[in-house]
C-alpha cells in the first residue's frame, strides 16, 4: 500500500530482532501472517497443538499405566495367573489373528505414545526457556504452582528412563541374571530379590505419581475440557490416579523385596 | 515506618543491571507503594544521583502502566491488586523488599523497572477486535445477550494488560492475557463470526513472542484483576475446533 | 497581532437539522483520494483513537502518536461511572432534545447550543457503535442493556461496565485502532511525546516528537494535525487525572497561534478521598453514587476528640441538610464541594489532617442493613478500604473535594477545527460541548462524538481544496527549525544544574493554584496567584535539577517540560479567572454570589467564550469574545433550594 509521508521500518518484525532494535518500533507494518500448511503440521507446530497431543498420549500411557499395573498385581495371586495373563496377552486377538500381532500393535502404539509425548515435551521446554532468556535475579515466591507442576521435565525423564531400565530388566532380560522369557512371574520375584533394583522401581513409581498428580488435571485445560460444575473433580481425579498407581506399583517391590509375600 | 529496599538498576536494553540497595526512613504507613519510590527518587535527586524508572500513570489499578516483581511476586503480597494499590501498611515496619522489572524475552527492559510491552499490541492486532465500520452498527438492543454472558465477558474484559500473568508465569506465557482477550470477544454474539479466525490468529501471534502454558496457574494468582485460567482452557478448546475446522467454513458456529 | 473573527461556522436552519445539513454542505473526499492524504493524530485517548481509527476505515493515511507504552493506557481508561446517551430505554421521557437542553443548563448556560445539540444526537450513534465492537455494557436479565442515572439528571440515560465504563469504551476504540494498524492504514508510534506543532503559511502541516526512549526528535508531517491530547487538571498537581495527563500539546498549539478558551473552567468533585500526608501523589474519585445514601456531616466542636459513632446527633452538623433542605446530600458537584471546603477552612474538619468531611452511611446501613448498602456500593467500600485502612462499613468515609475535569481548551468551531487551519482539537482538549461544567458521564460521550462521527465528517472540508498537494516534507526548513527549538528546549532544561526537584516545583504551583483559584477565587486571591506563578517559574527555569541525559528514557526530563508549560498556562487559568467577574459552573467568584451561596451569573456581560491569544508575553495576551447566543434553551438562574 502506498504511504504518504511516511517509510516505515519493520526491524522489530524480525523473530531475531534484539531488545533494542524492537524497541524501535513504529508499527503500521502489517503483521506477515505464517503461510498455510496441511492442517497436521501446522497444528503441530503451535504449543497448544503440541499440548493437545502431549494429553492425547498422555491419555494413551495413562491408560498404559494402570492396565499394566492391574495386570502386575496378579502376581500376588500366584504364578499360574500372571503368566496365563502374559500367555493371554501374547495370543491376543487369536484365531482371528496370528500369535502376538496383538501385542505388537499395542507396543507399536505405546511406542509413538511415548515418542509424541516425549518430543513435544522437549521442544515446549525449549520454547519455554527461550520465553525467559534472563531468570530473576531475585528469588520467586510461588503461590499456586506446585511441586509437581514445577518438576514435571524431571519425573518425566525420571519415568523415561526407568522404561529403558525397566525394558532391560523385565522385557529383554539383560539387567536380570536368571531371566527367563515368558515367566513374569519367577523373573519378577528374582529381580525384586535385589533391593536396588526395588529401590529404583519405587523412586520411578513415586516420580511417576508426582507426574500424573499434575498432568492427569492438566490435560484437561490442555483439551480444552473445562466447565466450572465438574473443574473440581478433574483435580480429584488426577490425586486419585495418581495415588492408585503409587500405591499400586510401589506394592510388588516393596512386598516382594521385604519378604511379606513370597512364592 | 522504615523499609530496606533493594532495587534493580539498568541503565539501558543492552546494558547490565544490578541491585542497589536503599534506606528508607519515616514513611508512613498510609503510603502507596509507589508513593514509596516518589519519596525515594526525591532522595536520589537531592543526593545528585538519577532517579529510579517506573512506569506508572493511573494510580487506581486501572491502566496497566505499573509494573514490578515485589519480594517474587508480581504486583506484591496481596492479590488482586496492581502495584499502585498497594499499601505499606502491608508490610512490616522494617521490611525488607526486593523490586526487580518483569523479565521476558518479549518484554526487554528498557531501564531501571520500565519494560516495553508492546508484545500484547501485537496480539490484539492480529485479530483482538471485532470488525464493525464506524456508522455501519446495528441498533443496540437488536441483539439481546444473556446476562450471564455478558458477565462473563466483562469477566475477561476486565483485564488491564499490565503483563503480570506473564511475568509470573514461570514459562513465560502469555495465555491468561491472551483467553482474556479473546474470550472476551468469543464469548459474545457480537464476536462469533470471526470467532476462529481470531482464535487462530491471535494465538500464532502470541506463541511468536511468549512461551507455552504447562497450568502453573501462577498467573491468575497475580492477576490483579483476578481473571481466571478457565479462560485459558476455553482459549485451548476454540483453537482445537478452529484447527479441526474446514478453513473456508470458519466463521460459522459452534 | 493577528485578529480572529472567531467564526464558530455554526449552520444556520433549526437547531435540530443543522448537522444534517452541515454534513450536506461539506466538501467530500472520493473513496480512493483519500489515501492520498496523511493525518497526524496525537493522543490516544477515546477521542483519538475513535478518530484514528475512523480515519483510517475511510481510507487516510493516519499517523498515532501517544506517550504511553500503548494507546490503551490514554486516560480514558480511568473512566468510572458511565456514558450517556438519549435512547430512552426507560421510556422516562428522555429525547435528545431533554439531553441537549440538561447539558446546556448543567453547563450554565456557557455552552454553544449547536455543538451540544449535535452532541446530543450523536450519543444515539455512540452506544450501537460500542455495542457492535463488543463493549460489555451491564444488561438485564431480558439481555437487553441496562441504565442508571447519573449526576442528578431526572432519567436514567447512563450506560455502564460495572465501574470500568472508561476502560470498556477505550479498550472498543483501541481495538478499532489496532485493526487499522494491522491493516497499514494507521501507523502507531508509541512512548512518543508531541513537542510542537508545525506551521506552514499559517497553516498546521505537522508535528515535532521526542522519541522517549531514545531522545531522539523527529518531525512528523500531515496534511492535517488532530490534537486529541486530553484535560490539564494536573495543573493543580493533585487530581484524579492520571499521573501524565498534561497541558502541553496545548500549550504549545496555543504559543503557535491557536486560542485556548476559557481556561478557569475546573471542575471539582466533591467526593473524592481527601490526602492522607504530604507525599500524596495523586487523589481517588469515588463515584457521587455514594451520596445517595450517605449523609455528609462534621462535629460541631473544634477538634471534637471523640470518635465519630461516639458523637451524639445533637453535637453533627449535616451542613448540607441544613442549608439545602430541599436537595439535601444531593446538591450538585461545585455547590457540596464549597460547602466542604467552608468547614474545613472553619477548622472543622475531620481526619488525621483535619482535611476532610464524613460521609456517614450508619443511618442507611440502618435503615437498609448492611446487604443492601453492600450490594450498592460493595466494590466502593472495598477499594476505599483498600486505600484508607478504614472500613466503611464501621467507620465514616472521609471524604473531600478534588479536581477532576476541566472544561476549557482550545478553542474549535464547529468543525472543530482550531484557529490554526489545518488543527482540529478533540475530547477534553478542546473547550466545546460542555460550556462552564460538565456533567457526570457527558466527556466520554463527547471524546467518543468527536472521534467516531464529527472529525471523520467535517475534515474532508479541510482536506478536499488539499488534493493534490504533498505533504510538506520533514526536512522542510519550518520543520528543521522547530525541531531545533525542541532540542534546545530540552537542552535548557538539563542545563540547569539547579538544586530542587521538579516535583518541588510542581507541588508549589498546585499548592498556590488550589488556594488562590480553586473551589473559590477572589480578585484578591487571584492578583496574589498571579505575582506568586511568574516568580515561581522563574525560580524554575534558574534552580531545578533534571538529572541524567537526553538520549535514553529520562522520566524526569518529561516531567520537567510539561512542568514547565503547565507555569506559563497557570498564570493564563488565573488571568481567566480574574477577568471572569461572574460565577458561573465550574468558576466560583466570592465576589458574586447570592446571599446563601450559590453562583450569580452576569448573563449580560459574559455570556461569551473568552478566547485568549499568545502575544509571547505571558502577562499580557489578547482576550478574544465569540458571544453566545441561546435561541432554544432560554437562560435562567438555578436554584437548588
Ligand atoms: C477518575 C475519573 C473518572 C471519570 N469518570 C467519567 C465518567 O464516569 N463519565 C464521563 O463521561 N467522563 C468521566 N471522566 C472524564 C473522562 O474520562 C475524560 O474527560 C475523557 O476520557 C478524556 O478523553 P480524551 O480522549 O479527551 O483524553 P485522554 O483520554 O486523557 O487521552 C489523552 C491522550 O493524549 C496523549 N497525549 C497527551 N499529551 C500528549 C503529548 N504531548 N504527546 C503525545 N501524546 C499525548 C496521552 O498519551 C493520552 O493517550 C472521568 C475522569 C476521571 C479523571
Ligand atoms: C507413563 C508415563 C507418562 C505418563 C502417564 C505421562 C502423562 C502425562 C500427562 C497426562 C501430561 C499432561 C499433558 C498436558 O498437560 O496436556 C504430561 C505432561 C508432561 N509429561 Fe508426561 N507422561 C509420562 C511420561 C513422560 C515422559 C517419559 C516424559 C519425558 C520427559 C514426560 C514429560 C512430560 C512433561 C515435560 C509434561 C508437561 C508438559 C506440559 O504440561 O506442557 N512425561 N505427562
Ligand atoms: C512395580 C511396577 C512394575 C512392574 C512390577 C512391572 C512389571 C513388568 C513386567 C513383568 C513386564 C514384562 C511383561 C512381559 O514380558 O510379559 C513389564 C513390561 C513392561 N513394562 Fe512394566 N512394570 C512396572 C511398572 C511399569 C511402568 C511404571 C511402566 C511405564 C511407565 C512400565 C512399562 C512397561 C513396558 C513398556 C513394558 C513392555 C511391555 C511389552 O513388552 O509388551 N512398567 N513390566
Ligand atoms: S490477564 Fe491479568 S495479569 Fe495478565 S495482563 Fe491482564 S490483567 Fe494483567
Ligand atoms: S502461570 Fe503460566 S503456565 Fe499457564 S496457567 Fe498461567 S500461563
Ligand atoms: S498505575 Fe495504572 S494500574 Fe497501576
Amino acid at each position: 500500500m502506498s504511504k504518504v509521508g511516511e517509510t516505515l521500518s519493520t526491524e522489530d518484525q524480525r523473530e531475531d530482532a534484539d531488545a533494542a532494535e524492537r524497541l524501535a518500533r513504529s508499527t503500521g507494518a502489517p503483521i506477515p501472517r505464517s503461510r498455510p500448511v496441511p492442517f497436521p503440521i501446522q497444528f503441530w507446530r503451535s504449543a497448544i497443538g503440541k499440548k493437545w497431543a502431549m494429553a492425547v498420549s498422555g491419555i494413551a500411557l495413562l491408560g498404559f499405566v494402570l492396565v499394566h499395573m492391574i495386570g502386575n498385581l496378579k502376581v500376588f495371586l500366584g504364578k499360574t495367573e500372571i503368566n496365563t495373563y502374559a500367555h493371554w496377552l501374547r495370543t491376543l486377538g487369536q484365531p482371528a489373528l496370528p500369535y502376538t500381532v496383538v501385542l505388537w500393535a499395542l507396543r507399536v502404539g505405546l511406542t509413538i505414545a511415548f515418542v509424541v509425548h516425549i518430543v513435544a515435551a522437549a521442544q515446549l521446554t525449549r520454547m519455554n526457556h527461550r520465553a525467559r532468556p534472563q531468570r530473576y535475579q531475585s528469588k520467586r515466591d510461588y503461590v499456586a504452582a506446585n511441586y509437581a507442576s514445577r518438576t514435571m521435565r524431571w519425573t518425566g525423564i525420571i519415568v523415561g528412563l526407568f522404561v529403558i531400565f525397566h525394558l532391560l530388566d523385565l522385557t529383554w532380560g539383560q539387567l536380570s541374571p536368571h531371566f527367563v522369557r515368558g515367566d513374569p512371574y519367577d523373573n519378577m520375584y528374582l529381580s525384586f530379590q535385589r533391593v536396588w533394583v526395588a529401590g529404583v522401581y519405587i523412586v520411578a513409581n513415586i516420580a511417576l505419581g508426582i507426574h500424573i498428580f499434575h498432568g492427569a488435571w492438566s490435560m484437561f485445560q490442555s483439551l480444552g475440557w473445562n466447565n466450572p460444575r465438574y473443574n473440581r473433580w478433574r483435580r480429584y481425579f488426577a490425586t486419585g490416579f495418581a495415588g492408585l498407581i503409587i500405591v499400586g506399583n510401589c506394592s510388588m517391590p516393596l512386598l516382594i523385596t521385604t519378604g511379606a509375600v513370597s512364592r | 515506618m522504615k523499609v530496606t529496599l533493594r532495587v534493580w538498576r539498568q541503565p539501558g536494553p543492552n546494558a547490565r543491571g544490578a541491585f542497589e540497595t536503599h534506606e528508607l526512613d519515616d514513611l508512613s504507613p498510609d503510603m502507596s507503594f509507589l508513593e514509596m519510590f516518589d519519596v525515594l527518587n526525591e532522595q536520589l535527586i537531592a543526593e545528585g544521583k538519577e532517579p529510579v524508572a517506573f512506569d506508572h500513570d493511573c494510580r487506581e489499578g486501572i491502566c496497566g502502566s505499573c509494573a514490578m516483581m515485589i519480594n517474587g511476586r508480581a504486583h506484591g503480597p496481596e492479590r488482586g491488586t496492581a502495584t499502585c494499590q498497594l499499601h505499606l501498611r502491608k508490610f512490616a515496619d522494617g521490611a525488607h523488599i526486593t523490586v526487580e522489572p518483569w523479565r521476558a524475552a518479549a518484554f526487554p527492559i528498557i531501564r531501571d523497572l520500565c519494560v516495553d510491552r508492546a508484545a500484547f499490541d501485537r496480539i490484539i492486532e492480529a485479530g483482538g477486535y471485532i470488525t464493525v465500520t464506524t456508522g455501519s452498527a446495528p441498533e443496540a438492543n437488536l441483539t439481546p445477550v444473556p446476562k450471564a454472558v455478558s458477565d462473563a465477558a466483562m469477566d475477561a474484559a476486565a483485564c488491564i494488560g499490565c503483563g503480570a500473568c506473564v511475568a509470573a508465569c514461570p514459562n513465560g506465557a502469555a495465555q491468561l492475557f491472551t483467553a482474556a482477550k479473546l474470550q472476551h470477544l468469543n464469548l459474545l454474539p457480537q464476536g462469533q463470526p470471526e470467532r476462529w479466525e481470531r482464535v487462530v490468529h491471535m494465538v500464532d501471534e502470541m506463541e511468536r513472542w511468549f512461551g507455552s502454558c504447562t497450568m502453573h496457574g501462577e498467573c491468575e494468582a497475580a492477576c490483579p484483576k483476578e481473571i481466571s485460567i478457565d479462560f485459558i482452557a476455553l482459549m485451548n478448546r476454540d483453537y482445537i475446533k478452529a484447527q479441526f475446522k474446514q478453513r473456508r467454513l470458519a466463521g460459522q458456529h459452534a | 497581532m493577528t485578529e480572529y473573527a472567531l467564526d464558530a461556522k455554526t449552520p444556520d436552519g433549526p437547531i435540530a437539522e443543522q448537522w444534517d445539513e452541515h454534513k450536506f454542505a461539506v466538501k467530500l473526499v472520493n473513496p480512493s483520494n483519500r489515501r492520498k492524504f496523511r493525518v497526524v493524530v496525537v493522543g490516544s485517548g477515546l477521542a483519538g483513537a475513535s478518530a484514528a481509527a475512523t480515519l483510517g476505515e475511510l481510507g487516510y493515511q493516519v499517523t498515532m502518536i501517544t506517550f504511553h507504552d500503548t494507546p490503551r493506557r490514554a486516560h480514558s481508561i480511568a473512566a468510572q461511572g458511565g456514558i450517556n446517551a438519549a435512547k430512552n430505554y426507560r421510556n422516562d421521557g428522555d429525547s435528545v432534545y431533554r439531553l441537549f437542553y440538561d447539558t446546556v443548563k448543567g453547563g450554565d448556560y456557557r455552552s454553544r447550543e449547536a455543538n451540544v445539540y449535535r452532541l446530543a444526537q450523536l450519543s444515539v450513534n455512540i452506544i450501537d457503535q460500542c455495542v457492535a465492537q463488543g463493549v460489555p455494557f451491564a444488561r438485564e436479565y431480558g439481555g437487553l442493556l441496562d441504565n442508571r442515572s447519573f449526576g442528578g439528571a431526572q432519567v436514567s440515560r447512563t450506560f455502564y461496565a460495572r465501574g470500568q465504563t472508561g476502560q470498556q469504551l477505550l479498550l472498543g476504540a483501541y481495538q478499532a485502532l489496532l485493526r487499522q494498524v494491522h491493516l497499514g492504514t494507521v501507523t502507531l508510534y508509541h512512548r512518543t511525546e508531541m513537542l510542537d506543532v508545525v506551521l506552514h503559511e499559517g497553516r498546521a502541516v505537522g508535528v515535532v516528537t521526542r522519541d522517549l526512549i531514545t531522545g531522539d526528535v523527529r518531525s512528523h508531517t500531515g496534511h492535517a494535525v488532530v490534537l486529541a491530547t486530553g484535560g490539564y487538571g494536573n495543573v493543580f498537581f493533585l487530581s484524579t487525572n492520571a499521573k501524565q495527563s498534561n497541558v502541553t500539546a496545548i500549550w504549545r498549539a496555543h504559543r503557535r497561534g491557536a486560542l485556548m478558551a476559557n481556561p478557569c473552567y475546573t471542575q471539582i468533585h466533591p467526593t473524592c478521598i481527601p490526602a492522607s500526608d504530604d507525599f500524596q501523589s495523586k487523589l481517588t474519585l469515588m463515584s457521587e453514587s455514594l451520596r445517595n445514601d450517605g449523609r455528609i456531616w462534621v462535629p460541631d466542636q473544634l477538634d471534637d476528640p471523640r470518635a465519630p459513632d461516639q458523637v451524639p446527633a445533637a453535637d453533627r452538623d449535616y451542613f448540607l441538610e441544613r442549608r439545602y433542605p430541599a436537595f439535601g446530600n444531593l446538591v450538585p458537584r461545585d455547590v457540596a464541594s464549597r460547602a466542604a471546603k467552608r468547614e474545613v477552612d472553619a477548622g472543622r474538619g475531620v481526619g488525621p489532617l483535619k482535611n476532610g468531611v464524613f460521609l456517614d452511611f450508619s443511618d442507611a446501613t440502618a435503615r437498609l442493613g448492611r446487604d443492601v448498602i453492600e450490594e450498592r456500593y460493595g466494590n466502593l467500600f472495598q477499594m476505599y478500604e483498600r486505600i484508607t485502612g478504614e472500613d466503611p462499613y464501621t467507620v465514616p468515609m472521609r471524604i473531600y473535594p478534588a479536581v477532576h475535569y476541566t472544561m476549557g481548551g482550545l478553542w474549535v468551531d464547529y468543525n472543530l477545527m482550531s484557529t490554526i487551519p489545518g488543527l482540529y482539537v478533540l475530547g477534553e482538549a478542546n473547550f466545546s460541548d460542555h460550556g462552564a461544567n460538565r456533567l457526570g458521564a457527558s466527556a466520554l460521550m463527547q471524546g467518543l462524538a468527536d472521534g467516531y462521527f464529527v472529525l471523520p465528517a467535517t475534515i474532508s472540508d479541510y482536506l478536499a481544496p488539499l488534493l493534490g498537494t504533498d505533504p510538506v516534507p520533514t526536512d522542510h526548513q519550518v520543520f528543521q527549525d522547530a525541531e531545533a527549538q525542541v532540542a534546545e528546549q530540552v537542552r535548557a532544561l538539563l542545563d540547569v544544574h539547579g538544586s530542587r526537584s521538579v516535583d518541588y516545583f510542581h507541588r508549589e504551583l498546585g499548592h498556590v493554584l488550589w488556594e488562590n483559584c480553586g473551589m473559590e477565587r477572589s480578585q484578591a486571591s487571584l492578583e496574589k496567584a498571579l505575582a506568586e506563578i511568574p516568580a515561581l517559574r522563574e525560580e524554575f527555569h534558574k534552580d531545578v535539577r533534571v538529572l541524567g541525559d537526553g538520549e535514553s528514557l529520562n522520566q524526569s526530563l518529561e516531567k520537567a517540560g510539561r512542568v514547565a508549560d503547565f507555569l506559563e498556562f497557570g498564570e493564563l487559568l488565573c488571568r481567566d479567572a480574574l477577568h471572569r467577574e461572574e460565577s458561573c459552573g465550574g468558576h466560583f467568584r466570592v465576589e458574586h454570589q447570592t446571599e446563601d451561596g450559590e453562583a450569580l451569573r452576569d448573563d449580560e456581560h459574559f455570556a461569551y467564550v473568552g478566547a485568549w491569544e499568545y502575544t509571547g508575553d505571558d502577562a499580557h495576551p489578547n482576550l478574544h469574545k465569540e458571544a453566545l447566543e441561546f435561541e432554544t434553551v432560554h437562560l435562567a438562574q438555578r436554584s437548588y433550594k
